[in-house]
């Protein structure tokens, strides 16, 4: 597997979560993902930026075009600094929130994508990738 | 502050949402929609989404949230235009909105906001 | 090594149409290359691994010094592959190098036993790996093929119709999993959305078996269409059908189902405002002919 291009943006405020959309966007594009594909894409970068800024009192996003043999895919890592999770399995579960309303919590960005991971420390942050593949 | 526009028609409001909302943007909507609501005595909130590339859980909470609100203050909401890309993936994401009414189209959305009208509210006349 | 890289760029034309000799006779297809094509990918194949033992040793062979090698082994195989070679034929071709190999070595190092038998063994894992990483790359070309087929004929088997104005028609023929719920969605939503249509029928009489998997799948497409404002009709459940979704307890209340197509069609016309009537009389049966020609 081998990274062929990559960029990393800040996620400090909301209007950085809008940023952070029309970034997966261009390079989805530039990719030549599908309609839908790329509407995944986008989608799972805005729940993932904003669950960093509101959760993990924010941190940064990383967009790799990566290839893998024939497969070519889109990578985003989102990092933060934030109180990380303590449950992880609990966070996947629909429904699941800390923050009050109607919480969907990752299991819903995890549909959108192909390969999900989460690494977290509670006390010292969290860092999700999320891989979609053409 | 930018705003996205509420205009009114007759009893109705109409709001074209065109621009890719942060959330502060989102959130002033709501409000404004109520406002306005109260203000005009509105029976009818109709959204036009048909340039809306994405709808994530923050915009389908606020679409839902202005459709339980707006009935609590008495008018019918109804949302338009949804993108196929947009509903396919608000179904994968896990959002159905339920309570949100939708239709196909501005001229579909409105003629269910005036049929709704016209059986529920009997005794008041209806302005074009 | 040095020797073998030596033994191979020194008897580079004869190792090369020895190598084609042996090859032809294993794996004979003249009709799907030419013999100059193939004189001229054994000529870059043998330097290429010539370089590759000299830069990169013949211990293994995913070093830099190999990659020219590995590419070109990779695209031989993937053209190999489209054109219609078996998975052996691209195996034998790297393996039948080994013959004209080992008697080239053995009439270098005949005399020195054990450097004869460390270079032939060398020469053998080199050459097996080489015919592996072939194989390995022939299989990747085939599978992305078969993915597109598989793609292709998705798409062509689920069609959308149009029944009436607004009212789609979808029939669904065979088991609906998760990569052909997507091709349904999407198709159905695009033409909902291109004809406006209220109202699609999705019909289901071609569906083998419905589990709560397949029905989360309906639920999926149907929730789809709502939230774009178009209603869902299920039709074509099957007694057998129905009974299953009793069974496992699957929740369809919020879905409108019927058993034929024609009740589902009938159902979309009234709730689009819309009835059929018939302007001319019907035909008469022919007891009533019967009984109206005696009375003429």
């Amino acid at each position: 597997m081998s990274v062929l291009k990559r960029e990393v943006v800040p996620i400090q405020t909301s209007n950085d979560v809008v940023l952070a959309r029309q970034k997966v966007r261009q390079w989805a594009v530039e990719l030549r993902f599908t309609l839908v594909d790329q509407t995944k894409l986008v989608t799972a970068a805005s729940e993932l930026a904003r669950n960093a800024l509101d959760h993990g009192k924010g941190g940064t996003m990383a967009v790799e075009a990566i290839v893998n043999g024939a497969r070519s895919g889109l990578r985003m890592i989102f990092e933060d600094r934030g109180p990380g999770i303590a449950d992880i399995d609990q966070a996947l579960k629909d429904g699941f929130t800390t923050g009050g309303g109607m919480g969907l919590g990752l299991g819903g960005s995890k549909r959108l994508v192909n390969d999900f991971s989460i690494e977290s420390e509670v006390g010292k942050g969290t860092r999700i990738t999320a891989v979609r593949w053409r | 502050m930018e705003r996205i526009p509420v205009l009114r028609m007759g009893s109705l409001l109409l709001i074209t949402i065109q621009v890719d909302m942060h959330d502060k943007l989102a959130l002033q909507l709501q409000d404004d929609v109520t406002e306005r609501i109260s203000e005009w005595g509105s029976t009818g909130v109709l959204i036009d989404i048909s340039s809306l590339e994405i709808v994530d859980s923050f915009i389908g909470r606020m679409l839902a949230n202005i459709a339980a609100m707006s009935r609590v203050l008495g008018a019918e909401t109804v949302v338009v235009g949804m993108q196929p890309a947009v509903a396919i993936t608000l179904v994968e994401l896990g959002m159905s909105l339920p309570g949100v009414r939708t239709a196909l189209s501005v001229e579909a959305g409105m003629e269910l906001l005036y049929g709704a009208l016209k059986t529920g509210t009997e005794n008041e006349r209806l302005e074009a | 090594m040095d020797n073998l890289a030596e033994i191979i760029s020194q008897n580079e034309t004869r190792l090369r149409s020895e190598w084609i000799r042996t090859m032809s006779s294993a794996v004979e297809r003249a009709d799907l290359i030419s013999k100059a094509e193939l004189d001229e990918q054994c000529a870059s194949i043998l330097q290429a691994i010539a370089e590759g033992v000299k830069a990169g040793g013949a211990g293994s062979i995913s070093g830099a010094g190999w990659t020219t090698a590995r590419e070109l082994l990779s695209s031989i195989s993937a053209s190999r592959a489209r054109q219609g070679f078996s998975p052996s034929d691209v195996a034998t071709f790297v393996l039948s190098l080994k013959q004209p190999l080992f008697i080239v070595i053995r009439e270098n190092l005949g005399r020195e036993q054990d450097r004869l038998f460390e270079t032939i063994w060398s020469a053998t894992k080199l050459l097996d790996s080489l015919a592996l990483f072939t194989t390995d790359a022939y299989i990747a070309t085939r599978e992305e093929l078969i993915v597109r087929q598989q793609q292709e004929l998705l798409e062509l088997s689920t069609p959308v119709v149009k029944l009436w104005d607004g009212i789609l028609a979808l029939p669904i023929i065979g088991t609906l999993d998760s990569a052909r719920t997507q091709v349904v969605m999407e198709s159905l939503l695009q033409t909902v959305v291109a004809t406006n249509s209220k109202f699609a029928i999705i019909d289901i009489t071609g569906v083998p078996t419905v589990d709560t998997l397949v029905a989360q799948h309906l639920l999926k497409t149907i929730t789809a269409a709502r939230l774009m404002g178009a209603e869902c009709i299920i039709s074509g459940v099957r007694p057998q059908i129905a009974q299953t979704i009793v069974h496992l307890g699957i929740n369809l209340e919020d879905v409108v189902t019927k058993a034929k197509l024609a009740d589902a069609f009938a159902l979309a016309l009234q709730r689009s405002g819309r009835a059929v009537v018939r302007t001319t009389a019907g035909p008469t049966s022919a007891l009533a002919g019967l009984l109206k020609k005696q009375e003429d």
